[in-house]
C-alpha cells in the first residue's frame, strides 16, 4: 500500500477517535479531500521541480507511535541550549513530553496545541487564529488532518518574554520508520517581543519523515525572532512549513540554518497585512554527501511602505544538491515597498549541484526591488594569500567559507545560539577554528 | 534622438493608431482553414518539394497532433482555433523578377508606405532585401554580390529545391519537430522563410536582412528562417517586421535555427513591431516563436531583439554553448503597452569548456500590460569554467501593468561562475522635473529616460536598426503616462 492511501485510511481510523464537537473537525475532514485530491506533489508541480519526494515515499512509515518513551535528560541535553534558561515545549515520538518541557501560563502561554485545541478557554483564540495564515496545498492539508499536537505559543500585549522558548520534536528510532506531523501555532500580540528556537532531532538511524506546520501571527508592532536549526541525522527528512502573518509595523525574521538530514524542504511564506512591516528571511545551508536541501520563499507585499529582505547563503559539498526558489510578490497597492533578495552560493565538489530561482512579481511602479543571485568558488587569490601567511590548505578554506556565511550568522540574536551555530559550521567543515565570530 | 523632431512627433500622435494598419489587396491562392494531413500533403506540393521533405512534415504534424499547447507562460488569451486557420496563401502574381521594375506595382506602393524603398535600399545602406510577403519571397536583390562569395541566400523553399544537402543535414537539429506545440506546427506547415549559408572562412560583406509582414486575414505565418556560418565565418543578419491591423487574432509561429561551426559568428537582430491590439485589448498579433541557436567550438551567437509589438509575446532566443570557447549572447527590450503581454527571454545552455554567456534584459511595462522575462542558465556537469552574468531591470509605468522575474539558474560543475541581478523601477519624478525646467516637455522627457534605460541594448543594433527602434520606443509608449 502506498503512503497517501496507507494516510487515507489511517485518516479514517483517526477521525473516530476525534472530540465529537470540536470546531477543527470540519477543517479537518476538509484539509483530507484536499490531500486526497492532489496527493503528494510531483516534480511536474513547477514548486516542486528540483525536489522529489518519490524515494522518501516508497518507506512504509509507522503513523501512529507507541507511548511516550523516556528519554533522560543528559542524553539529550546536547541538543538544548543547555547553558542558558529557556521555556521549551519537547516532543518524543510526537507525543508531548512534560519530563523534558519545561512550559508556562504565566501571563504567556507556552503549552500545547493539543490543550488549546481542546479546552474551551482558548477557543476563542483557536476560533480566530487556527488554520488562518495556512494555504489549503496538499501538505498543508496532510498535515491540518492528522494535526494533533505541536507547540501553543500566545504571548499577550506589551509582553516582552525574557527567555527564549525552545521547540523540539525528537524521533527515538523506536519505530522502525516513523512520520510525524507536528502543528505549531503561535501569536505574538501587539508590541509583544518572542524569541523561538525550533528544532527536529532523530535519536537513530531510523527513517524519519516529518511533515511540519507552523504558523505564526504577529500583531501591531509585535517583534519576533525565529531560528530553525536543521541539523539532523542522513536518514531524516523534512518538510516545513511556515506561514507568517504579519500586522502592521511588526518585525518578524526567521533564520534557517540547514546543515543535516537527508532531504529538507523549507516553504517560509510571509504575508504582510499592515503598513510598515519588516521582514527578515535569512539562511546558512552548508550540505555534503547526498544531502539535499530545498528553500522554497514567498514574501508577499500587500500593503504599502513594507520591507523585506532576504539573504541565503549555501555552501554544497561532495554531491549534495541545493535549490533556492524565491519569491517577491508585490501587490497593486504595495507602493513604497523596499524589497531585497539575496542568494550566493559556493560549489566545492564536481558533483554539487545548485539550482536557483529568485523570482519577482511586481504589480506597483513606485517601489524598490532587486534580486542578487551568484554561483561561485573560493577565490583563489584569498585562498593563496592565506596559505602565503602559514595558514593550512584546510583552515584557509573555512575561514573563507565563515567569511562567506558571516553577514547571516552576524544578525542571530541570542549570543548562545550564536555560539552553538558557529560550532556546527566548524564541525561541518571539520575543522577548529579556536575562534568565535 | 537624433533627427526626431518636435514636429515628426506631433505627426506621429496624429496617425497614433497604427500607422502601418492598411490592409493590400493582392489576388492571393489562399487554402481552406483547417488542418490535417492532406493539407500538409498539399502545402507540401504546392513548393514542389522533394519527397524527404514531405515525409518530414508529416512526421513533425504526427507529432503536433500528440502534444498539447503549452500554459505555463505568464500570459493569458484565448487559444487560437488551430482548424479556422488557412495555413497556405501565397501571391498568386509570382513570376522570378529580375528587376524592381517588374514587381507588381501595388506590392512596390505597400512597401513604400512601410518605408522600405528597395531602390534607396541597394544604393544606401548595403543591405540585401528578401522580402517575404505572406510567405512567399517575390524579390531578392543582393543576390549576386553574394554568389560571388559563395554565400547562399534564398528563401527556404528556394533552398529545398536548390541546395537539399545543406537543408536536409542542418534542418531540425537545433529545434527538433517535436520540441514544443508551436515548433511541431511549425514543421509541419512551414510556408516560407529565409536560409542562409555563408562558406568557410567568408564574411559577409553585408547585412543580411528579412522583411516578415503579415497581411492575409486570418492565414497564420509560419515562418521557417535556417542560417548556417561554416567554419570561420561570419554574417549579421536582421529581421523586421510589420503587420497591418486586423481585429482577429493573427498567428506567427515561427522557428529560426542558427548554426554556428567552428569559429565563426552570427549576430541576429530582431525589431518586432507587429500589431499590438487596440487600446482595449482587441485584436493584436500572437506571437509564439522558437528561436534557438548552435555553437561549436569559439563560436559566437549574438541574439539582440527590440519587442514593442504583438498582443502576446512567446518568444525564447536561446544558445546551446555545444563547442569549447563559445559565447552566447542575449540583448533583449521588451516593451508593453495597453493590453500587451509579453512572456520573453533565453536559455544558455553551456555544454562546452570555457563557455560564457551574456544576458541583458530590459522590460517596459505601461498601461494594463503584462512583461516577463524568463530565463535559464544551465551548466553542465562537464562545462569546466563556464561564466554567465544575466541582469534583469524592468521599469515600470503606472500601477496597472506588471513586471516579472523568473529566472533559472542550475549550475551542475563547481567551477561555474554565474551572476544574476534584477532591479525594477520607475521613471523617478526628480528626473522628469529636471528635464521639464530644462524646457523638455514630459512625453519627451520620457521619451530620453527610456532610451539611456535601454542604451546597452540599443548599442548592440546595427546603425540602421537602432535609429529605427529608437523611433519605435517612443511610439510605443506614447500617451502612457497621465
Amino acid at each position: 500500500m502506498n503512503l497517501k492511501n496507507k494516510l487515507l485510511s489511517s485518516y479514517i481510523a483517526y477521525e473516530d477517535h476525534l472530540e465529537a464537537d470540536s470546531p477543527i473537525n470540519d477543517l479537518k475532514s476538509k484539509a483530507i479531500k484536499i490531500f486526497e485530491a492532489e496527493g503528494f506533489p510531483s516534480k511536474k508541480q513547477e514548486d516542486w521541480k528540483y525536489t522529489s519526494l518519490n524515494s522518501l515515499l516508497k518507506t512504509d512509515y509507522s503513523l501512529s507511535p507507541r507511548k511516550d518513551h523516556a528519554l533522560e535528560f543528559k542524553d539529550v541535553k546536547r541538543y538544548f541550549l543547555h547553558d542558558i534558561d529557556t521555556y521549551k515545549v519537547v516532543f518524543v515520538d510526537g507525543v508531548y513530553s512534560s519530563f523534558l518541557s519545561e512550559t508556562t501560563h504565566d501571563k504567556i502561554d507556552v503549552c500545547l496545541l493539543s490543550a488549546a485545541l481542546s479546552k474551551p478557554k482558548y477557543q476563542p483564540v483557536i476560533e480566530t487564529y487556527f488554520n488562518k495564515a495556512a494555504k489549503d496545498d496538499s501538505l498543508t492539508s496532510l498535515n491540518t488532518a492528522f494535526a494533533r499536537e505541536g507547540a501553543y505559543i500566545f504571548i499577550p500585549k506589551h509582553i516582552e518574554v525574557e527567555k527564549p522558548i525552545e521547540i523540539i520534536n525528537f524521533s527515538t528510532g523506536n519505530e522502525a520508520a516513523l512520520m510525524l506531523q507536528p502543528r505549531n501555532l503561535i501569536i505574538v500580540g501587539e508590541n509583544a517581543h518572542v524569541q523561538i528556537i525550533e528544532r527536529h532531532q532523530s535519536l537513530s538511524e531510523n527513517p524519519v519523515l516529518t511533515n511540519s506546520v507552523t504558523e505564526i501571527f504577529a500583531e501591531k508592532r509585535a517583534y519576533l525572532d525565529y531560528y530553525k536549526i536543521q541539523n539532523d541525522n542522513e536518514t531524516a527528512s523534512l518538510i516545513d512549513t511556515t506561514y507568517v502573518d504579519q500586522q502592521e509595523q511588526s518585525n518578524c525574521r526567521v533564520h534557517t540554518f540547514s546543515f543535516g538530514g537527508n532531504m529538507t524542504r523549507n516553504n517560509l511564506n510571509y504575508y504582510q497585512r499592515g503598513e510598515r512591516c519588516d521582514s527578515t528571511l535569512k539562511g546558512i545551508t552548508i550540505l555534503e554527501g547526498k544531502q539535499h536541501v530545498d528553500h522554497n520563499t514567498l514574501v508577499n507585499h500587500i500593503e504599502p511602505n513594507c520591507e523585506s529582505h532576504q539573504d541565503y547563503k549555501g555552501i554544497f559539498g561532495d554531491s549534495s544538491t541545493g535549490v533556492f526558489n524565491g519569491k517577491v510578490v508585490v501587490e497593486k497597492e504595495a507602493q513604497k515597498t523596499d524589497a531585497f533578495q539575496q542568494n550566493n552560493n559556493i560549489l566545492i565538489d564536481d558533483k554539487a549541484t545548485i539550482n536557483a530561482k529568485p523570482q519577482l512579481e511586481i504589480f506597483a511602479d513606485d517601489v524598490k526591488c532587486s534580486h542578487g543571485c551568484t554561483i561561485g568558488q573560493l577565490d583563489e587569490e584569498a585562498l593563496f594569500y592565506l596559505r602565503s601567511r602559514g595558514i593550512g590548505q584546510k583552515e584557509a578554506r573555512a575561514l573563507l567559507m565563515y567569511a562567506f556565511a558571516n553577514n547571516v550568522l552576524e544578525s542571530v540574536k541570542i549570543p548562545e545560539l550564536k555560539r552553538r551555530i558557529n560550532k556546527l559550521i566548524a564541525t561541518k567543515i571539520g575543522v577548529n577554528m579556536g575562534f568565535d565570530l | 534622438m537624433g533627427k526626431f523632431t518636435e514636429d515628426d512627433l506631433k505627426k506621429e500622435l496624429e496617425t497614433k493608431e497604427y500607422e502601418y494598419g492598411f490592409y493590400t489587396d493582392i489576388a492571393s491562392e489562399t487554402f481552406p482553414a483547417g488542418l490535417n494531413e492532406e493539407i500538409v500533403r498539399a502545402i507540401s506540393m504546392k513548393k514542389e518539394e522533394p519527397e524527404w521533405m514531405t515525409d518530414w512534415r508529416l512526421e513533425s504534424f504526427r507529432h503536433w497532433k500528440k502534444m498539447i499547447e503549452p500554459e505555463w507562460a505568464n500570459v493569458k488569451y484565448e487559444k487560437p482555433d488551430f482548424q479556422a486557420i488557412s495555413y497556405y496563401s501565397a501571391p498568386t502574381t509570382k513570376p522570378k523578377y529580375d528587376s524592381i521594375d517588374e514587381v507588381d506595382p501595388e506590392l512596390l506602393d505597400t512597401f513604400n508606405r512601410l518605408g522600405i524603398s528597395l531602390e534607396e535600399q541597394k544604393k544606401l545602406a548595403g543591405v540585401a532585401v528578401d522580402i517575404v510577403m505572406d510567405s512567399v519571397s517575390v524579390a531578392t536583390t543582393f543576390k549576386k554580390t553574394l554568389a560571388e562569395k559563395g554565400i547562399i541566400f534564398c528563401s527556404i523553399s528556394e533552398a529545398i529545391k536548390e541546395h537539399p544537402e545543406l537543408v536536409k543535414k542542418y534542418i531540425g537539429t537545433v529545434v527538433p519537430q517535436k520540441d514544443n506545440f508551436y515548433a511541431a506546427l511549425n514543421s509541419a506547415v512551414f510556408s516560407d522563410g529565409s536560409f542562409c549559408y555563408i562558406p568557410k572562412g567568408v564574411r559577409c560583406p553585408m547585412e543580411l536582412s528579412t522583411y516578415f509582414r503579415i497581411n492575409q486575414a486570418g492565414t497564420g505565418q509560419f515562418e521557417r528562417t535556417l542560417v548556417i556560418a561554416d567554419e570561420g565565418s561570419y554574417v549579421s543578419y536582421l529581421e523586421g517586421c510589420t503587420a497591418p491591423s486586423r481585429d482577429e487574432n493573427q498567428l506567427h509561429a515561427a522557428v529560426v535555427e542558427l548554426i554556428a561551426l567552428d569559429n565563426a559568428e552570427i549576430k541576429y537582430s530582431t525589431v518586432q513591431n507587429w500589431y499590438p491590439g487596440g487600446k482595449d485589448g482587441k485584436g493584436g498579433v500572437y506571437n509564439f516563436v522558437t528561436k534557438r541557436g548552435l555553437c561549436e567550438k569559439n563560436a559566437k551567437i549574438s541574439w539582440t531583439q527590440v519587442e514593442t509589438g504583438s498582443a502576446v509575446t512567446w518568444k525564447y532566443p536561446s544558445c546551446i554553448l555545444k563547442g569549447d570557447n563559445s559565447i552566447g549572447e542575449f540583448y533583449s527590450i521588451a516593451v508593453t503597452n495597453n493590453y500587451q503581454q509579453a512572456d520573453t527571454g533565453t536559455k544558455m545552455i553551456h555544454l562546452g569548456k570555457n563557455t560564457r554567456s551574456t544576458i541583458i534584459s530590459k522590460g517596459i511595462s505601461a498601461g494594463k500590460s503584462q512583461n516577463s522575462y524568463r530565463g535559464l542558465v544551465k551548466i553542465s556537469p562537464r562545462a569546466e569554467n563556464a561564466r554567465n552574468f544575466s541582469q534583469c531591470d524592468s521599469l515600470l509605468m503606472g500601477n496597472q501593468c506588471g513586471a516579472h522575474t523568473f529566472p533559472y539558474i542550475e549550475a551542475k560543475n563547481k567551477s561555474a561562475k554565474i551572476e544574476h541581478e534584477a532591479t525594477t523601477s520607475k521613471i523617478g519624478e526628480d528626473q522628469i522635473f529636471y528635464c521639464n525646467q530644462r524646457g523638455i516637455d514630459t512625453e519627451k522627457a520620457i521619451a530620453l529616460i527610456v532610451n539611456g534605460f535601454s542604451k546597452e541594448v540599443l548599442n548592440k543594433l546595427p546603425m540602421e536598426f537602432a535609429v529605427e527602434a529608437q523611433k519605435l520606443l517612443e511610439i510605443s509608449l506614447e500617451g502612457s503616462v497621465g
